[in-house]
């Protein structure tokens, strides 16, 4: 029984680390009051980054670092049009992720027919020999194990130190927040270039070391259910961790359910767990005292700090 | 103190200070010096100048011609951070508080380098004690009322020991036993040797508490005082320029039916920070105007809301309009049966902002002026209408094709006024008539609803004013914590009655709980 649900639990971290990587990233930046929808274009062109950076370095940690700089640098853009040049932000977003998705798409033609050999996991030592959590939690890619690492770094900076409660204050109210002297704009746009790096190195997680490929449009609308996971996590790190290894986990599963030939539409099963996930989250995130004390109460409004 | 502040440099002095914004110019050529010690009014009208004169001594806004001395070194103030470390402290009229974290919280992100949240929140303890301002430092703000949060702020300014405070129409928003609470506390601070910068535009106020005044009209100062050896009627002609216009008002004629009645009104609030309303009585007649006084956040919006239809209620008669229980129906059915409403925010719920004014108007006064036939608009009228409403009530604007947004608050408040009583309601409804309104356009708002009373329709006036409840209404009663006093006949009561009952504390009321009001220094002992 244990050996069957060994590969099943490894695998469905695996497949929800993508999504701890972005949403977590779209988190901040979403308490810092910035809306960015482009987590998808992010994504992409992460994952193109770096697969093409892998395949000419032979190195998956190359890979990574250009994947979470080609998600900084389609941040950037959108950081230039919304923060500076005060551009709609759900607009800007849309757009971005329109852009990430051709642009991906148009350049990575030339790597559509390369393979990457598979990576092998990274098993801590004497960590993965114990028996059910060893071969689950310890035998993983490292990208995984830095995923978690993501985990606690952003809880620990939101809740226990100071630059993270300015963070929470500038994505409650910026006119206050200026008016008793943070730099509003800087600090948004740091936000926003974190959550574009590790939107980032999510797509290049997936196409270096989930499905080592690459594939047009491979995020599959990922990045969506990343920023769905993010406002039905009621913007707490926690529930977004859930939710993304519940996503994982609904893959895997409907994975195995394909193969074991159940006698549903194969189309059917593949919209499950965007499906499960969604109506998991929303059912959990009714109380709206959660809500109006976990969201940011600015989110997606431009700020002028001179109006 | 005074003799003692002529011979050492003032604490602050402007000269010359400027600032034009593309529409307007602000302040122009400000000269202002403030002593060691000196509690010193700013006295303006609402755009006078007054709050971006604020802004520029905190560092905020930057002055585009002027100089500013402090202890008689010339300085900049680049950022609050910069005015900070000179030692000012400011307490904004709006609060500036974030709402969702707590009171150590807030207080921490205007200290710069406080980081040890448990030291702090024992800091904070220590110093509202000592100046009589009970606050526990573990408490999300948004669980305070309104006068609790203006203690953080003040309290948030008393950690930086400032040797300036600066505070923005600090009693708008309280009771007028806290406003003594509060003036206390300001005179223990003065004589510790901290100046203030008091704003205002309320003149009893400023001649009890001021010891020196600066009065700005249209971004220039018209004159300097002392309060204590002025009048108020000498000080508003340095504010406004001439006397103060007053209301005529005549004795209600008694014998009105009852046209808006509310019975056992009771509505859990949608919004987990807003008020429940519980209970809520009240009947107003044909021919006389009850106001609703109460400290902002007590329950004013829900009832709001619930008279005007925009949160209908389960229960039809808990609102009856004209002898019919309405509670079920929607606004536009409500209008139809002859009732009027103006809401407190004008931008957005009272107009709206991109619109013409002959659009607004349309909107709301489609069934009375033939505005509309056969489902087609016929602008023809609609424009008539908005141009007779400018014309009768006064609307400074570029004629009604003007956009709503592109009007100061007094005149699209007037326009919006009007909108509602050339329609000739049976049932006014009011919310703060007079709310950031200057202090012309209000006497004009005022006697525009005295002269609707006249003619037979009943009004309900919710507002934070008092004085001007006193100034208007026939009988008063008091919000507090969603649930409403009785109405008192104005001649039999007093501000000092109507103050206690805005705490919650009217005969026969139910004692539960303390009161949401910012009255806590009134009855709170030393935590």
């Amino acid at each position: 029984m244990t050996d069957a649900l060994v590969p099943i639990l490894a695998a469905t971290l695996a497949a929800g680390t993508p999504l701890v990587f972005a949403a977590l990233g779209e988190l901040v930046v979403e308490k810092s009051g910035v809306l960015n929808l482009g987590v998808e274009g992010m994504m992409l062109c992460g994952a193109l980054a770096g697969f093409a950076a892998t395949v000419a370095s032979g190195s998956a940690a190359v890979g990574a670092l250009a994947g979470l700089a080609a998600g900084a640098a389609a941040a950037l853009v959108f950081a230039l049009l919304t923060l500076t040049l005060q551009a709609n932000q759900v607009a800007a977003g849309l757009a971005l992720s329109i852009f990430g998705v051709g642009l991906s798409a148009f350049a990575g033609k030339p790597f559509e027919s390369v393979a990457l050999p598979a990576p092998q996991p990274f098993a801590l030592p004497a960590l993965a020999d114990l028996p059910l959590v060893g071969p689950v939690l310890f035998a993983q890619p490292p990208l995984v194990y830095l995923s978690w690492a993501l985990f606690g770094l952003v809880s620990w900076f939101l809740y226990r130190t100071r630059p993270g409660l300015v963070l929470r204050a500038v994505g409650e109210s910026p006119a206050v927040a200026h008016a008793i002297g943070y730099p509003v704009i800087g600090i948004r746009y740091l936000a926003t270039l974190f959550g574009g790096a590790m939107a980032g190195v999510g797509g290049a997680y997936l196409s270096v070391s989930y499905t080592p490929m690459w594939a047009e449009n491979m995020t599959a609308g990922r990045g969506w259910i990343a920023l769905a996971l993010v406002v039905f996590a009621t913007w707490r790190p926690g529930r977004v961790l859930a939710g993304a290894y519940l996503f994982g986990g609904v893959t895997i599963a409907q994975f195995f359910a394909q193969g074991a030939g159940a006698a549903v539409a194969s189309q059917l099963l593949s919209s499950l767990p965007y499906l499960a996930t969604i109506g998991v989250l929303v059912l959990i995130s009714r109380n709206p005292n959660v809500i109006r004390l976990n969201a940011p109460v600015s989110l997606g409004q431009s700020y002028h700090p001179d109006a | 103190m005074q003799g003692a502040a002529a011979a050492a440099p003032p604490r602050l002095s402007l000269r010359g200070i400027r600032k034009a914004y593309p529409a307007v110019v602000a302040n122009d050529g400000i000269d202002l010096d403030v002593a060691p010690g000196e509690i010193h009014a700013v006295l303006g009208e609402n755009g006078a100048g007054k709050s971006t004169l604020m802004k520029i001594i905190y560092g905020v806004v930057q002055p585009d011609a002027g100089a500013i001395r402090w202890e008689g070194r010339p300085v900049a103030i680049a950022s609050p951070h910069a005015a900070r470390a000179l030692g000012i402290g400011m307490v904004f009229q709006h609060f500036s508080l974030f709402e969702t974290l707590t009171v150590t919280q807030n207080v921490a992100l205007a200290l710069d380098g406080a980081r040890d949240l448990a030291a702090l929140a024992r800091r904070i303890a220590e110093v509202s004690q000592r100046y009589g301002l009970p606050l526990d430092p573990r408490r999300l703000v948004h669980s305070l009322s309104v006068g609790e949060r203006q203690r953080v702020e003040i309290v948030r300014c008393l950690l930086q020991a400032p040797r300036l405070l600066i505070l923005d129409e600090p009693t708008s928003v309280l009771t007028p036993q806290a406003v003594q609470r509060l003036f206390e506390t300001l005179r223990q601070l003065a004589a510790e040797g901290c100046s203030i910068l008091y704003i205002s535009h309320k003149l009893d106020e400023i001649k009890a508490l001021c010891t020196g005044a600066t009065v700005l009209r249209a971004g220039r100062v018209t004159g300097t005082c002392d309060p204590r050896r002025e009048t108020a009627s000498s000080m508003a002609r340095m504010m406004i320029g001439r006397d103060l216009p007053v209301c005529a008002h005549a004795a209600a004629a008694p014998g009105g039916e009852p046209r808006l009645v509310l019975a056992g009104l009771a509505r859990a609030a949608d919004d987990p920070f807003g008020t429940d309303l519980d209970g809520i009585d009240l009947a107003v007649h044909a021919g006389e105007i009850v106001g609703i006084a109460g400290v902002s956040g007590n329950g004013q919006q829900e009832l709001l809301r619930a008279v005007s239809g925009e949160t209908p209620l389960g229960a039809p008669l808990a609102v009856q309009l004209l002898g019919a229980g309405v509670g079920r129906m929607h606004p536009g059915r409500r209008r139809k049966l002859g009732l009027g409403f103006v809401p407190e925010e004008r931008l957005g719920r009272g107009a709206v902002p991109h619109m013409s004014l002959a659009e607004n108007a349309l909107l709301t006064a489609h069934r009375a002026g033939g505005m509309v036939r056969a489902g087609l608009v016929r602008a023809r009228r609609a424009t008539a209408f908005a141009r007779d409403c400018i014309e009768r009530f006064a609307v400074k604007c570029g004629g009604p094709g003007a956009a709503a947004r592109s009007l100061s608050g007094g005149n699209l408040q007037k326009f919006i006024v009007g909108r509602e009583i050339l329609q000739a309601p049976k049932v006014l409804v009011v919310a703060q008539p007079t709310w950031g309104v200057d202090v012309g356009a209000a006497t004009f708002i005022r006697q525009a609803l005295i002269d609707l009373r006249k003619r037979g329709t009943a009004i309900l006036v919710i507002s934070e004013e008092l004085d001007e409840l006193f100034e208007i209404c026939d009988r008063i009663a008091v919000i507090a914590q969603g649930r409403l006093s009785p109405a008192r006949p104005t001649r039999e009561t007093s501000v000092e009655e109507i103050g206690v009952w805005m705490s919650g504390l009217w005969p026969g009321a139910r004692a539960a709980g303390a009161p949401a009001g910012g009255t806590g220094g009134a009855t709170a002992t030393q935590a």
